[in-house]
């Protein structure tokens, strides 16, 4: 933790826990009987509780979106935008920020104890869709009494499950936020999710992804995972302005037989390491699957115009313009459906050189038009104005 | 040159589907969803006047005209309006196409480069016209395809486009005796109402 902690950021926070008895049928028509959900808070619930704003995380994120934990030294994943005078501002805004069923920062999933077998549910704990993450946040909202959400905000992932309540809980939220996302998955997208989830299949240490009863962990495989998903959220330019072609380790004159390594290698390497510790190889799994499976328009016949008539918020749709993981094409789809459908929809394209990553990161026109829009909403709040 | 904007309204009914191409910081918009209770969405490519567009409530895409709207499907809108942007487009025939495809009607304004005062610039100075309505250097204008009111009516002739109704305008946005005289010498703005 800094020795002081930035003006602009919620400070100190700290996660909660809330159990859940009442059991949730999941899309896969598996029943989890009960499950827990850690979240945080920032800001305050007015007393209208019309101020409430969900945040949804994608493939590696959790509930830390803002804010410093006790002894760390990094802030949330979402502390750029999340914060006293950000674009979500907790001044404004009570901030609901939650670790997704499946995941592993807290929430139930395959780390946790199967109450069947009493022991952690490893591969054996039930996939789960997009869908399913929405059922569950919306009993969270329930128990936090939160009727319903002034916005519901994601990137890539995230953006997926905010469009998911646009469907599932049309009366729910007033406003859907997605930010570097798309309706369904590329073939190349797929691809990449398969190559990922073959890397930690194929470590001699998943034990088909019981590995902690054996005491063994996947690492080098889910290393391997994360360094193949690293390259597709960065662009070609920032990689080459990052690294190049810079030499680590090695030379390139002649008479020298010594191996080269070049700096993408080992901060490839870096962050592989770095997120096989953290992250456990079956919730990698489980999230890349969800992703494969989503697609918005899949009930309604495959017409994203039929998946959206029914949504009662309004959108803000933002993409990036080197992100190639999911690019703005894929945005102007979604954009061009909910036209179609007589939705409410505003876009911008920002002009960044950060590819898929940019949704994280810094960037003056993101963040313009970010808070020139959440100002919007605080603005309808009120005024008392629908929707 | 600020509109009227009694002048678009009067050919907007309530409720209605509007699509403003090249929609600056969403003013018409903002007064047609007021008083007229239209659904509408603006296109726009310059990042200040989205984010205006934002603040003041009203759907923006940001979408280049030169990059096609092929997007939008054909007749999916009421009304289609461009406002002092014909001039900037790289093929203005082809957005003029496309603008009619898409809306069952469309209103069009753009600046006439026929008024006395452009002609005198490049008659009599032999330079290009600069004015405090078109305040750019030839060299960095954005204005790149100029037109005037003669030019306009045989595009349609040529296109077959009906033009329904006309308004021209002087500097101070009014029409007068000389306006509806000689409005391809006097009017400095020319709205067109134009259909299939």
């Amino acid at each position: 933790m800094p020795k002081t902690l930035p003006k602009d950021s919620v400070g100190l926070v700290a996660p909660r826990r809330l159990r859940f008895d009442q059991p949730l049928t999941l899309a896969s028509g598996r029943v989890l009987e009960r499950y827990e959900l850690v979240y945080e808070t920032y800001g305050e619930l007015n007393a209208e509780r019309s101020n409430a704003v969900l945040i949804c995380h994608a493939l590696s994120g959790d509930h830390h979106a803002a804010g410093y934990h006790e002894g760390q030294d990094k802030p949330g994943w979402w502390d750029h935008y999340i914060g006293p005078g950000k674009p979500i501002d907790t001044r404004r805004f009570f901030v609901v920020s939650l670790n997704n069923l499946g995941g592993c920062a807290g929430s139930t999933g395959p780390t946790s104890i199967n109450p069947a077998t009493g022991k952690p549910w490893g591969g054996a704990f039930p996939m789960l869709r997009v869908r399913d993450w929405v059922a569950s946040q919306a009993r969270l909202a329930d128990a936090l009494g939160i009727e319903r959400f002034a916005a519901v905000i994601g990137g890539s992932l995230g953006g997926m499950q905010a469009m998911r309540w646009t469907i599932d809980f049309p009366q729910r939220l007033r406003h859907c936020i997605a930010i570097a996302s798309a309706l369904r998955l590329s073939a190349q997208n797929l691809a990449f999710n398969e190559i990922a989830r073959r890397a930690i299949t194929s470590d001699p240490g998943f034990h088909s992804g019981d590995y902690h009863e054996r005491d063994t962990l996947p690492r080098d495989g889910l290393a391997l995972a994360r360094m193949i998903g690293h390259v597709t959220y960065l662009s070609n330019d920032l990689m080459g302005e990052k690294f190049g072609r810079e030499l680590r380790a090695g030379s390139f004159d002649i008479g020298q037989e010594s191996a080269i390594e070049f700096q993408v290698q080992s901060y490839l390497r870096y962050q592989g390491e770095r997120f096989s510790g953290r992250f456990d190889a079956n919730t990698y799994i489980l999230m890349t699957r969800a992703l494969d499976y989503f697609d918005l328009a899949r009930d309604f016949g495959d017409d994203p115009v039929r998946a959206f008539s029914g949504a009662l918020c309004r959108f803000l749709i933002v993409s990036f313009s080197t992100d190639w993981r999911f690019p703005p094409e894929r945005s102007r789809e979604i954009v061009d459906a909910l036209i179609a459908a007589r939705q409410a929809v505003s876009y911008a394209e920002i002009a960044s050189n950060q590819g898929h990553d940019a949704f994280l990161l810094p960037n003056p026109r993101y963040e313009a038009i970010f808070a020139s829009y959440m100002q919007r909403i605080h603005r309808e709040l009120q005024e008392g104005s629908s929707p | 040159m600020k509109l009227p904007p009694e002048l678009v309204q009067q050919w907007i009914r309530p409720q209605e589907t509007v699509l403003d191409l090249g929609c600056g910081d969403g003013t018409l918009l903002r007064q047609l969803i007021d008083e007229k209770g239209v659904l509408g969405y603006g296109l726009e490519i310059d990042p200040t006047a989205i984010n205006a567009c934002v603040t003041a409530g009203v759907n923006v895409i940001e979408q280049d005209l030169d990059g096609g709207l092929s997007n939008f499907a054909d007749g999916s809108f009421d009304t289609v309006v461009m406002t002092q942007t014909l001039q900037a487009v790289h093929y203005p025939h082809l957005v003029i196409d496309e603008m009619l495809r898409i809306g069952k009607m469309c209103i069009l304004v753009f600046p006439n480069f026929g008024h006395w005062r452009c002609r005198m610039h490049l008659g009599i100075r032999g330079r290009m016209p600069v004015s405090k309505f078109l305040p750019y250097q030839w060299y960095d204008t954005p204005n790149i395809h100029f037109c005037t009111i003669a030019d306009f009516e045989s595009l349609c002739r040529e296109k077959q486009i009906s033009i329904l109704n006309r308004r021209f305008l002087t500097a101070h946005g009014r029409a007068n005796v000389m306006t509806r005289a000689w409005p391809n010498l006097c009017s400095l703005t020319a709205i067109y109402r134009i259909t299939r």
